[in-house]
């Protein structure tokens, strides 16, 4: 599936847009981590809980578990939250 | 001059004379560098500690003196936690320190909230030291996750035996000092003589707040340290802190973040007052700049503000951004909190500004190539 990349994480992935698949969110990031090494934790902290100013959306609509199924023609977006003023 | 700064990392490099400075840097722009660091047993390798205000913690490194930086493939981080249970969190990695001259390629970095990690491939990948981060008296030594520094709990000044790679020292904002002889698998606080704030017991560990500690290379048995309540020598075997900064002048106190020791010279250390009064500004005391030397171990100071504002400085030196180099005479190296670099080629005599418009300045290492 298509995974739109925030700016600050482009320095892994280079690209503003992404493939990377797999049934779940979690899914997900653990391929786009194989994709690109070191990118999930700066998302995601070693207790598993999405780090506080990072945001996922599904289809446009916001995400709050890792859980979260998925399927092949889902468009996840990754944002920095606007909590930097 | 390793620079690292809350909006980056800068190389500073001197000529032989240490006049001249060519600037290398912006490395990693925006992120939260909280120490950049050289590997004393290479000359080449560096690693920085770095974040960004909404990313999770890294560590780059590099092994061209920042040519090209690679992240670690395991940076520091807690264990998961077992289920139902709550696990910590590596919020930034604050103080990298090279392992012993014996031991290439070992590392050990130090954590808010506080941990301890080791490496031992050059910084590329990160475990968690068990002996200390889940020591039975972990949480009444930093005293839960409410305690520390308001920008967050900190595990600092990890320091390794030049004579021995199995004793170590580190300090813990708040937490105290502690000392393993095993390489990190058993720890034994040392506290004795120390002060806290006034009304609390001493005695609490948590109460404790060694805001630098530091051992002299030319006698490793000193330690010396800038503590949130006073200035303190420690020489062993004693377990005793003696409070050297009770000889500082009283308009200026004995409160500040940085302490630094003289590589020859064991009765030799510099500190950078800070005012610590009413609701602790941590400015220059009275707005005026200065360093303080002791060549007596303590037993007396003196000023050293040759070249440095003398009045209007609202800023103040952190705990690793003042350092000293191995030159002779030694070259002595501060950041300030107002992002200004400063030099003295003549341990603290005459400063000069290096540079100036840097952000925040949170560590400033020499470092010899």
């Amino acid at each position: 599936m298509k995974v739109l990349i925030p700016t600050p994480l482009r320095s892994y992935t280079r690209e503003r847009e992404v493939e990377a698949s797999g049934p779940t969110l979690a899914a997900v990031l653990a391929d786009l981590d194989r994709r690109y090494p070191g990118i999930r934790f700066r998302m995601v902290d070693e207790q598993d809980r999405m780090r506080p100013h990072v945001r996922f959306f599904v289809n446009g609509e916001q995400v709050f578990e890792l859980s979260r199924s998925l399927t092949p023609t889902d468009e996840v977006q990754i944002v920095q939250a606007l909590s930097g003023g | 001059m390793l620079v690292a700064t809350r909006k980056g990392a800068w190389l500073f490099q001197g000529d032989a004379t240490r006049r001249t400075w060519r600037v290398d840097g912006p490395h990693f722009l925006g992120h939260i560098v909280s120490h950049l660091v050289l590997d004393p047993r290479d000359r080449r390798t560096l690693l920085a500690a770095a974040k960004t205000g909404h990313l999770g913690p890294t560590v780059f490194r590099s092994t061209d003196l920042g040519r090209t930086w690679t992240e670690a493939a395991r940076p520091p981080a807690f264990p998961k936690a077992p289920e139902g249970e709550t696990g910590r969190v590596v919020d930034h990695t604050f103080w990298l320190t090279p392992g012993h001259a014996s031991e290439p390629g070992v590392w050990y970095a130090g954590t808010s909230p506080q941990g301890l990690f080791r490496s031992g491939d050059g910084g590329a990948t990160w475990e968690p030291v068990s002996g200390f981060n889940d020591h039975p008296q972990y949480w009444t030594w930093t005293g839960g996750p409410q305690g520390g520094t308001p920008d967050g709990p900190k595990l600092h000044s990890v320091i390794v035996d030049p004579r021995d790679p199995a004793h170590l020292y580190l300090g813990m904002s708040s937490g105290g000092v502690h000392e393993s002889l095993d390489r990190g698998r058993t720890w034994t606080p040392i506290v004795k003589g120390l002060e806290v704030v006034e009304g609390f017991d001493p005695a609490t560990l948590s109460f404790h707040d060694p805001h630098c500690v530091r051992l002299c290379p030319a006698n490793p048995d000193r330690l010396y340290q800038q503590n949130h309540c006073g200035i303190y020598r420690l020489d062993r075997p004693s377990t005793e802190w003696v409070r050297i900064g009770r000889n500082m002048p009283k308009r200026v106190g004995d409160i500040g973040f940085p302490m630094v020791v003289h590589p020859r010279d064991p009765d030799t250390a510099w500190v950078f007052p800070m005012d610590g009064t009413t609701v602790w500004p941590r400015t220059s005391p009275d707005g005026k700049a200065s360093a303080y030397v002791t060549r007596d171990g303590g037993r007396s100071w003196r000023r050293l503000d040759g070249g440095l504002p003398r009045q209007q400085a609202w800023w103040t030196v952190k705990r690793q951004a003042m350092s000293a180099d191995a030159g002779d005479p030694v070259g002595l190296y501060l950041g300030t909190t107002g992002g200004e670099l400063w030099s003295s080629r003549d341990e603290g005599e005459r400063w000069s500004c290096v540079a100036r418009h840097l952000p925040e300045i949170y560590a400033v290492e020499a470092a010899q190539r």
